[in-house]
């Protein structure tokens, strides 16, 4: 009765969960497009501004832009991250994987700001380093939860599979990666948000994104700009996160 | 199995995959950069045309010795694996000495307002020692404490160098030289931000903990509110606490006279407390949760109160867990501290956006770098506390 009970209340839970999804993605949308129906209000808010809206770019272009950053960069982070965090679990990487974990957990006490920062003098300035800074940093926990995905997996669950007759190929593609792939979501979103962070500081290394309103009302004492940048970048982490939790709980086996 | 067959020739893999790398590194990226002035960007200068023929020999040796020990033979593999943990500090050594010596001696020769910078030779060179004594490290399987003693060798070593006049001529140093009061003073202001940010983090996480431990409904909308934080981009923290805070200091004037603002310290110290709290309260929780139930019941057994419970068991056998939670927090806390600049709170953070802002790359270092090493001994020194903390007979 009570695991009935647990259920109808997940259930519930898991529904609420996706309307809160569907009306904070519909109000990031909304606001991306009509933030300059706005303008009045933040007139009324900042009678001192004589510039409330942000207009050097639409919030439009900002948020592509933003975004762009932060899919191509974990695109990156994930293809090689999961390729790395697989070869040091084959038998023919093996000898690398202490090697790679302590580098995966060294590298994430680097701050990402200065990891950004220190990417400007191999990389110079606008695109390329925010793109550089944000795959190095990504990588780490995709390949960290990679490892440890696949460590999860019991070694009796491999020998069944091998007994069955499975090729190692086959039961990495069949076995390994479905029962590990929750953890490795898992380290994709840190990565993501991660990012969805760093790539606001982007452009004080020149890259467009939502930053640029943001830092560029921080810098000329107009709050009106940074809570326009900040409302949106802020909105687009919580979306991101919960879309990554819905993900992640659809290959969560027998939770 | 092949192996037994055929003898191997590779010890170690991994020494010689690094090794490869950066003998490539060293060979297409320039060991400095030479520029006449600081505004002009410099002409690379290669590792064999920087250092003279002594120090290229002493090179090739270590290089050599390194070489040796990735080699299954002749060395048996612990003595290999010592020969290349030892190399690593010579080759740090070098490679430092090398730098200043020929910044030294190409100042000597031009103009007053030239500049030597380090180039991507010196810093592979300098990854490559680090990550070859962490290797070796592990294969030797030392233990905390040891590592922690060669890495105070190795610190060692590099205080020496900065103390001495060695690197002094480099741009960087000279930068550092130029800006020595404030670089001092904005480091404290960064410890000063995270500490600020640590204390009132766990005198509020720690209590939060323990109420997610007794009940439920608290843990769930507890957890949810401080999930949403960690999720928030720090600048958007920082810059949504601008507006609110600048108008609680004007609807309240002894709060302004207090320092409270809505740029620089007090919206720094705010959006680190938020932040740091959902790794404080969540290990609190996990550290008391794991505490078993037969130690508790049998605790009850020897008739201690529920106040003796937690005071003697519950929170000496969750202490560890609470302190891995302190170690995330302190390292995230440096961290955003150096965003914080960016709304006027100071830290190594003002010189990287000033540097950024100019276009002045060893300001920028000259923040950045700092950060990084003071997160990494962060890192290591509560690791070490976390292993101390842990009751003897589960190390």
């Amino acid at each position: 009765m009570s695991v009935a009970a647990n259920r109808t209340g997940r259930l519930r839970r898991a529904a609420a969960g996706n309307l809160t999804l569907a009306l904070l993605a519909l109000l990031l949308v909304g606001l991306t497009l009509g933030m300059g129906q706005l303008e009045p209000l933040f007139r009324a808010l900042f009678p001192d501004l004589s510039q409330p809206l942000y207009s050097r770019d639409s919030f439009l272009n900002l948020m592509l832009a933003h975004i762009g950053l932060v899919l191509v960069s974990s695109l990156i982070s994930v293809s090689v991250g999961v390729a790395a965090g697989l070869f040091v679990t084959r038998p023919a990487g093996r000898e690398f994987e202490p090697m790679v974990s302590s580098l995966a957990a060294i590298g994430q006490t680097f701050p990402p700001a200065a990891v950004l920062a220190i990417a400007v003098p191999l990389a110079g300035f606008g695109f390329t380093p925010t793109i550089i800074a944000l795959s190095l940093y990504g990588l780490l926990p995709v390949i960290q939860n990679t490892i440890a995905g696949l460590g999860t997996v019991p070694a009796s669950t491999r020998e069944a599979a091998r007994g069955n007759g499975m090729s190692a190929l086959q039961i990495l593609w069949r076995v390994e990666l479905p029962l590990a792939m929750r953890v490795i979501i898992a380290g994709i979103r840190v990565s993501v948000i991660i990012n969805i962070g760093t790539a606001t500081i982007g452009s004080t290394v020149g890259a467009k994104s939502l930053g640029t309103p943001l830092i560029a009302g921080l810098v000329g004492n107009n709050l009106a700009y940074v809570i326009q940048g900040a409302l949106l970048v802020g909105l687009l982490a919580i979306v991101t996160d919960l879309a990554f939790e819905r993900l992640e709980r659809r290959y969560s086996f027998g939770g | 199995m092949p192996r037994e067959h055929t003898p191997r020739v590779i010890g170690n893999r991994v020494l010689l995959t690094l090794w490869l790398a950066a003998a490539i590194g060293v060979a297409l990226l320039p060991f400095a950069t030479l520029s006449p002035n600081r505004l002009v960007s410099g002409q690379p200068v290669m590792l064999w045309q920087a250092l003279p023929v002594w120090q290229l020999g002493g090179l090739g040796l270590i290089a050599a010795g390194l070489l040796l020990a990735a080699l299954a033979r002749p060395l048996p593999p612990r003595a290999a694996d010592w020969l290349g943990l030892a190399l690593t500090l010579p080759l740090l050594g070098l490679a430092l000495f090398a730098l200043g010596d020929y910044a030294q001696r190409a100042l000597a020769e031009a103009s007053p307002a030239a500049r030597v910078s380090q180039g991507g030779a010196f810093w592979l060179l300098l990854l490559a020692a680090a990550l070859i004594a962490v290797d070796a490290l592990q294969r030797l399987r030392l233990g905390l404490l040891s590592r922690a003693l060669f890495a105070l060798l190795a610190l060692g070593l590099i205080g020496a160098c900065l103390a001495s006049d060695l690197l002094a001529p480099l741009s960087l140093m000279r930068e550092f030289a130029n800006q020595r009061d404030i670089f001092v003073a904005q480091g404290l202001r960064h410890l000063s931000l995270v500490g600020g940010a640590l204390l009132p983090a766990l005198a509020l996480g720690l209590p939060l903990g323990l109420v997610a431990t007794r009940s439920r409904r608290w843990r769930d909308g507890l957890f949810s509110v401080l999930n949403v934080f960690q999720t928030l981009p720090s600048i958007a923290v920082f810059g949504l606490l601008i507006a609110p805070l600048a108008a609680l200091a004007h609807a309240v004037p002894w709060l302004g006279e207090l320092g409270v603002s809505g740029i620089g310290v007090a919206p720094a110290i705010i959006a680190l407390v938020l932040y740091s709290l959902l790794p404080v309260v969540r290990n609190t929780y996990a550290g008391l949760a794991g505490v078993p139930a037969t130690t508790l019941e049998a605790a009850r057994g020897m008739g201690m109160t529920s106040r003796q419970i937690l005071w003697r068991v519950e929170l000496p056998l969750a202490l560890p867990v609470i302190l891995s939670g302190l170690r995330i927090v302190t390292v995230q806390a440096i961290g955003l501290t150096v965003v914080a600049a960016l709304i006027g709170a100071g830290g190594f953070g003002a010189f990287i956006f000033q540097g950024l802002g100019q276009y002045a790359i060893d300001l920028v270092l000259l923040g950045a770098i700092p950060t990084i090493v003071l997160a990494v001994i962060a890192d290591f020194l509560l690791q070490l506390l976390v292993a101390a903390s842990r009751p003897p007979g589960t190390r």
